[in-house]
């Protein structure tokens, strides 16, 4: 195999410029997704622990439901099949602002949350119950039980499955090409269709997701260790994703 | 709503589509499948890699996981989409390249799935064997991996549902599997809302039936804890 390389296809044209504004798309719909998918990460995953069952069987349909069926399909069904079904008005009002992303974000965002929801579940559920049980006997309402005493102990232990979720999250971004969003690794292969070079754009848009991953990992490992509860075990290692 | 362009093309969509047998190479489980055991063999050599004494095989190892773990894999499809023409010197059937793709990444999730599995092993057991004259090479094969399998099966079980998901990505790279499918007929019938519903529901009953499965066995036979 006798492959020349010309990295400089990297920076000459408007390769350089592509590249920026993919990356800044991909940071852009993921921060949007997670803050989405976090919201309703912590509010269902909490529901699914609560002693009303009609709440958390609420939760649990939403989990199964959104889980269960592969982040593409529901890119398509955000995208092409929903928006022909909504009054023209709201029709028009979307396709007039980048519809294609904010049914990507929305897709992420709702599709993570369920992702979001299990570790949540499992970070309570990791708490003894004696926790719950001794915040009710000082008069708290099962409200400020969660408010006060279990969220922010919850919080602070998922912290290592939810990092895994939000890369998880940020590489599922790279889906959202499949609906037209100009994120990185769309980016990516619109240098390689212009300049014929899959070698480099590629390796371009691979060391760029490496990159961000390892940030936000360091970012996440920091915030663990600034917010650690004294005396509680702090579990540094990533689980399975 | 109109369902009966879900009935007029049910065969395609869900023998050609689905199952993968027809005209021409496509299917979501015929490259499921096959990829789940490609993967769970290189899987096992990454993970046995990684637990290895000498360095030179253990970095790579943990090198080739980190890799992976940290590209999305629509862009691991691309790489070997644009990559296999350039090395090999001719294209390959999209088959191929989705089936080489897959196992490829599949390999590092599942390479760490074999090496909790090695580790959820109780450290006497080696012991044991090493006293009764077992080599180390015998000592995995006949003490460690048989037992290592049966705690691996609920995460080989989670992680088989999330490679059937995955696979709807092969259709980027024009793959006829499931979700391809649906596209075709859809460019055919402008029928999107019945299309992307009926196969969210095969989607959807494919992987919740597997996860309920996965849990009555998980019950029944509970995998024994070190």
């Amino acid at each position: 195999m006798i492959y020349h390389f010309d990295w400089s296809v990297l920076w000459s044209g408007q390769s350089g410029q592509w590249l920026l504004s993919g990356l800044l798309t991909t940071i852009k719909i993921s921060a949007l997704a997670w803050i989405l998918a976090v919201a309703l990460g912590i509010l269902s995953g909490a529901l699914r622990t609560v002693p009303l069952p009609p709440l958390r069987w609420l939760a649990l349909s939403y989990v199964e439901f959104f889980k269960n069926v592969p982040l593409l399909v529901w890119m398509f069904f955000w995208y092409f099949a929903l928006p022909p079904r909504l009054p023209d008005a709201i029709q028009d009002w979307l396709f007039d602002h980048g519809a294609e992303f904010w049914a990507g974000t929305f897709a992420l965002g709702v599709y993570h949350g369920a992702r979001f929801s299990e570790v949540m579940r499992s970070g309570i559920q990791s708490i003894p119950t004696t926790q719950f049980e001794a915040a009710m006997s000082t008069g708290l309402t099962t409200t400020q039980a969660y408010r006060h005493v279990l969220l922010p102990i919850a919080l602070r232990l998922i912290i290592p499955p939810a990092t895994n979720e939000t890369l998880n999250l940020l590489k599922n971004s790279s889906v959202a090409l499949t609906i037209g969003v100009a994120e990185l690794t769309f980016q990516t292969r619109q240098i390689e269709t212009y300049t014929a070079r899959a070698f480099e754009a590629l390796t371009a848009g691979t060391l760029i997701y490496l990159i961000l991953c390892l940030t936000i990992a360091a970012l996440m490992a920091w915030v663990e260790k600034r917010w650690a509860i004294p005396g509680m075990i702090a579990r540094s290692s990533r689980t399975e994703g | 709503m109109d369902f009966t362009v879900i009935l007029n093309n049910l065969q395609f969509l869900l023998v050609q589509g689905f199952l993968g047998f027809g005209t021409f190479a496509g299917g979501t489980l015929r490259l499921a499948i096959p990829a789940i055991f490609l993967g769970f063999m290189l899987g096992t050599l990454v993970g046995l890699g990684r637990l290895s004494h000498l360095f030179w095989i253990r970095i790579p190892a943990a090198i080739y996981v980190e890799f992976f773990r940290g590209v999305p894999l629509v862009m691991v499809i691309f790489w070997f989409w644009f990559i296999i023409p350039v090395v090999l010197g001719m294209s390959l059937p999209e088959y191929s390249v989705a089936l080489a793709a897959f196992v490829v990444f599949e390999a590092a999730y599942l390479g760490e799935i074999v090496r909790a599995g090695i580790q959820s092993v109780p450290r006497g057991q080696v012991e044991a064997a090493g006293a009764t004259g077992l080599t180390r090479t015998q000592t995995m094969r006949h003490v460690v991996l048989p037992q290592a399998l049966r705690n691996m099966i609920p995460a080989l079980v989670t992680q088989f549902i999330v490679l059937l998901k995955d696979t709807s990505l092969a259709s980027i790279i024009g793959y006829v599997d499931l979700t391809k499918a649906a596209q075709i007929v859809n460019n055919r019938e402008i029928r999107p809302f019945e299309l992307y519903l009926f196969i969210a529901a095969v989607y959807w009953v494919s992987s919740y039936g597997m996860s309920s499965l996965a849990r009555q066995f998980e019950n029944r036979w509970p995998s024994a804890k070190s």
